[in-house]
């Protein structure tokens, strides 16, 4: 039993799909399979912060039944009923909390369901439980949940990336074959990256935002997280397409992304490095399996040509411009007043003010507060031009750079992050240091284009996971997809297997006592 | 609250130059609110329109309104806007509990309509052109009422209870360019201003456009400067100016209350002021300067509206007749002269006759009861004629029960006084008061005998053929009778009685 139940949680989606479909095992087991994986090493990760176990249960329980009484029942079924699949939580759903990652909205539980859980519903996804994060996604580690950090299942002493952390961990562990993230400034990609694990940012408009608690609401994207580049092409047909809820989703089918992922070839495709993203500042291990991975699709008949994007040096600038201006009227909603945390002033007047400034006081964290604030001035009377102004003219620029890269390239390529997973707590009093992370993921936010994170081997230096990122111009998700799928078979191919199969064995895993205190900044 | 010095509106008209400006709210009767789904319902329990978009719930996205679009289209076409071939919305940040987000999402640089005008005709039929600014769309605030304290403020309230039913109701804001050259018509300018927005709104169905339930709101801008001084002068805005009287007395209060300011040599403060209408003046609000931050920048959950130059002239051609235009023809269908049609007009009672005369009434029935019943009670009562409570209904039945001789005028307007008093409808009121009009002639004839009897050189001089002294005896029956008999029945019965022809 433990050698079947440890079998099915190491299968892909896509693997599970089909014995589910074959009936060569039930829902029931394939989520309890999952539910015990949690059980055993999410004390370890922490990559949960609410564990789903009643209703996943229920819904595989459905599931076997449609599929038992046979006919219409199990026709009607989606391809990936009764895959499980854990959620962010930043995304609200009915009869389970809704935290944000934060003290603000501890006990919250929304009303109504994001649309994309509505999707997951009605495709009978068994919904395992909602994911850890940066509070608010406000971070690159994790390390800013208000409920403790979550590890890296490569090495529990290093961060999972952020601030999708939870998400990426909980894929990366073997506790979910697929997960929802969001990704504003590459909170799905970095933590993908980091945790050997692939990542999708789709197109700004291909997924329904409605139910995703904002953060930047002109940068916010929900996406795939999962461990097969094919896995998130499954996924995002299962979330995306037009949703009259959001004003910004797109009307495109994007329904071509499966079969993109099973293409399986690149010969005559032009791949674009961009020069402004790798070289230096990129750690040495990463360059190397950046250029690995040059090599082996030149091999595989792409035509690899170097592109430009002057623009990007101020990408990072800008970002923290826009970001934290959306952030601070975003976040405003979060007062004491209708929902979620109140604190009252301690002494003085008990005026609306003071309980609006003392539950936000005490809800909110330190880099949250730090956003806020600075968005606020960014907004401000007579900064405005200067900051969000100026802002959004480069946001403009580096748009039109990515369309003279893609006169050039069918698709652009980057590592996805500087560096490997640092260790816990290394950055968490240097906000600048884990700006930095997303210096790769950031631009493709600001110009609302898909990016693709997929695992690229281990670094030398110190055998952590690499992140590649490919690019592609907007509604062309597809291309990454199918790109993506022929780099992981041909990196698979030479690794004999999955790279995850490289990761240590969580359970023989000795938390380093040390790194418990690490986490939390607030 | 200190009370402020005035000086008399001749005196600051002598001395100043008034300079007006209106921000006028009209809340449109849209199903549905400006960016949900939820129904747009006024007066219906507190709490209970609303979904998790007008409160404001995580995760929550705005959806603009194709309906509320359109009527903001209108409205700027019968302004006489110029319209927008894209414009987007924008957050206005400020924290306030009647706005769930903590932002109101409005437009900013890039409003919908721009660059209008009105014709306003005043009383003498002077046409007086109102220049406008812009017509924006944007969702109303919740409904706070403050309990305990005073003044029904938030300050020093025990708590507040927010109603967000009005949360997310689709607003449009029209603002006039500075409005100079009223001179002393300026209150009279103001109140026709604001009654011919609110005509234009509920004239194109947008809007219910009922003043009393804060359909058309309006903020009046008022500042004085010297006679020949170009600069304006700092102005006030008194908010929320409910009903078009009090907008008429706002503005000439606040004129008179600058000029005394000016005149002790002082300056205005720019602020907001409140509107009392038990003491006809305003108080101080809150401190307001242009340099108020609200933090605008473009709503990034909004695509920009897009209105196509053929969708707008789609609208174009559906818009009604306009106001001015409708007056004319109105005058002709109705047969009124100059004097009756303008004496309806500045009574306020025109769609009240139009109404009446839908309802089954003829024109001149509408004028006789609006014109000479209704608008002298709505003068004791200080409330505008259609706002007393008489519906066309009400009228047609009333002269429907004169018609019928089951009362007569004078009865009727008694039993009008019965309706207003919330006794039932006419028919409930004779019933209960005992008013119709005696059609037994048994007791009339009794009556008829007795006051004969009581003046017998009048009934020679009938029977003499003096037919016009008959007067006397059928006061005589009607006293007798408490008014309570038909007049006419009791002529037709004395001449008869007394073998005359009438």
């Amino acid at each position: 039993m433990t050698e079947l139940k440890n079998e099915l949680i190491r299968h892909s989606a896509a693997d599970l799909a089909a014995k589910l479909a074959a009936r060569e095992v039930s829902a029931v087991e394939v989520t309890q399979a999952h539910l015990d994986r949690i059980a055993d090493v999410d004390g370890q990760v922490n990559a949960f912060l609410h564990v789903n176990s009643e209703e996943a249960l229920a819904v595989a329980a459905e599931v076997d039944a449609a599929r038992a009484a046979g006919g219409a029942a199990a026709e009607e079924l989606h391809a990936l009923a009764g895959v499980p699949i854990a959620v962010k939580d930043l995304i609200v759903t009915i009869g389970q909390p809704t935290t944000a990652g934060s003290k603000i909205l501890e006990g919250w539980h929304s009303p109504y369901d994001a649309t994309v859980v509505k999707k997951l519903r009605a495709a009978k996804m068994p919904i395992l439980g909602k994911t850890n994060l940066d509070e608010f996604a406000m971070g690159s580690s994790t390390e800013h949940s208000a409920y403790g950090p979550t590890r890296n299942p490569w090495d529990l002493d290093r961060i999972p990336g952020g601030s999708g952390g939870g998400s990426a961990a909980a894929v990366a562990a073997f506790e979910a074959p697929l997960a929802l993230g969001t990704d504003t400034g590459g909170s799905i990609r970095q933590p993908g990256a980091v945790t050997g694990t692939v990542g999708m940012k789709p197109t700004y408009g291909a997924v329904s935002r409605y139910g995703a608690i904002a953060m930047a609401s002109s940068l916010d994207q929900i996406g795939p997280v999962s461990r097969t580049v094919l896995d998130s092409a499954l996924l995002q047909e299962v979330i995306g397409g037009h949703d009259p809820f959001d004003s910004t989703s797109l009307t495109d089918p994007f329904n071509n992304l499966v079969a993109a992922a099973r293409v399986g070839n690149v010969a005559g495709m032009k791949i674009g490095i961009i020069k402004e993203l790798h070289g230096e500042g990129y750690q040495g291990g990463v360059e190397n399996r950046f250029n690995e991975s040059l090599q082996l699709l030149k091999d595989a008949g792409a035509e690899i040509v170097e592109v430009s994007c002057p623009n990007l040096k101020y990408a990072l600038g800008a970002y923290y411009l826009i970001m934290p201006s959306e952030v601070s009227s975003n976040l405003a909603k979060f007062d004491g007043v209708r929902f979620g945390m109140r604190v009252l002033p301690k002494d003085g007047p008990m005026t609306i003010e003071r309980v609006m400034g003392a539950t936000r006081a005490a809800g909110f964290g330190d880099e949250v507060k730090r956003r806020i604030i600075l968005g606020t001035y960014a907004l401000s009377a007579g900064y405005y031009d200067a900051y969000y102004g100026s802002a959004q003219k480069v946001r403009t620029l580096i748009q039109r750079d990515f369309d003279a890269a893609f006169a050039k390239a069918d698709v652009l390529i980057s590592p996805t992050a500087p560096t490997t997973a640092f260790k816990l707590g290394e950055k968490l009093d240097d906000p600048l240091a884990m700006y930095l992370n997303d210096v790769a993921t950031i631009p493709a936010n600001l110009a609302g284009i898909p990016g693709l994170s997929l695992p690229g081997g281990l670094a030398d230096e110190d055998g952590l996971p690499v992140g590649i990122q490919l690019l592609a111009p907007a509604r062309e998700d597809a291309r990454l997809y199918r790109v993506g799928a022929v780099l992981e078979s041909i990196l698979e191919e030479k690794w004999g297997g999955p790279m995850l199969a490289q990761a240590p064995d969580l359970k023989n895993a000795v938390l380093d006592a040390a790194s418990t205190t690490a986490g939390g900044s607030n | 609250m200190s009370v402020d010095a005035t000086l008399s509106f001749e005196e600051a008209m002598e001395k100043y130059d008034p300079v007006l400006g209106f921000e006028v709210h009209v809340e449109l009767n849209t199903k549905t609110k400006m960016f949900s789904s939820a129904p747009n319902v006024f007066g219906d329990e507190p709490n209970t329109n609303v979904n998790e978009v007008d409160l404001g719930m995580p995760g929550v996205l705005p959806v603009v309104n194709k309906t509320a679009v359109e009527s903001s289209i209108k409205i700027g076409l019968a302004l006489n806007c110029k319209i927008a071939e894209s414009c987007r919305f924008a957050r206005k940040n400020y924290f306030y509990p009647d706005t769930p987000k903590n932002f109101q999402t409005s437009q900013y640089d890039e409003p919908i309509a721009y660059d209008g005008y009105l014709d306003i005709e005043l009383e003498d039929g002077t046409v007086f052109r109102v220049e406008i600014e812009r017509a924006h769309m944007e969702e109303d605030a919740g409904k706070l009422t403050h309990m305990g304290g005073a003044a029904g403020r938030i300050q020093g309230a025990d708590y507040s209870l927010v109603d967000y039913n009005r949360s997310g109701v689709p607003l449009v804001e029209i603002v006039t360019k500075p409005i100079e050259g009223a001179g002393s018509r300026a209150p009279e300018l103001a109140k026709a201003y604001v009654a011919a927005v609110r005509e234009i709104v509920k004239n194109l169905g947008v809007s219910d456009a009922k003043m009393e339930r804060g359909n058309v709101r309006c903020d009046a801008n008022v500042s004085l400067r010297p006679h020949g001084r170009e600069r304006f002068g700092i102005r006030s805005e008194t908010k929320n100016v409910n009903s078009l009287r009090a907008v008429e007395h706002a503005v000439r209060y606040e004129i008179q209350r600058h000029a005394a300011v000016l005149d002790s040599g002082e300056p205005v403060i720019q602020e907001t002021r409140h509107w009392h209408e038990d003491t006809r003046s305003t108080t101080s609000g809150r401190p307001k300067s242009d340099a108020d931050d609200y933090r605008y920048f473009p709503e990034p959950d909004l695509v920009p509206v897009v209105a196509s130059r053929e969708w707008v002239e789609e609208l174009r051609a559906t818009l009604p007749e306009p106001p001015a235009e409708r007056r004319k023809r109105l005058k002709e269908a109705w047969g009124y002269s100059d004097l009756e049609f303008r004496d309806v007009v500045n009574a306020g009672v025109m769609d009240s006759i139009e109404e009446t005369i839908a309802a089954g009434a003829s024109a001149d029935v509408a004028r006789k009861w609006w014109m000479g019943e209704i608008v002298g009670r709505a003068k004791v009562a200080d409330v505008d004629p259609s706002e007393l409570g008489v519906t066309p209904q009400v009228i047609v039945e009333l002269n429907k029960l004169v018609e019928d001789g089951k009362i007569n005028n004078k009865m009727a307007t008694q039993v009008l006084d019965g309706v207003l008093a919330g006794e039932g409808t006419p028919a409930e009121i004779v019933e209960k008061r005992g008013l119709a009009v005696v059609s037994d002639d048994g007791p009339l004839l009794e009556a008829i005998d007795a006051a004969l009897a009581a003046q017998p050189d009048v009934a020679e001089k009938i029977r003499g053929g003096k037919v016009q002294a008959i007067g006397a005896i059928v006061g005589g029956v009607m006293k007798a009778t408490r008014g309570q008999a038909d007049a006419g029945r009791v002529r037709e019965l004395i001449l008869e009685k007394l073998g005359v022809e009438g």
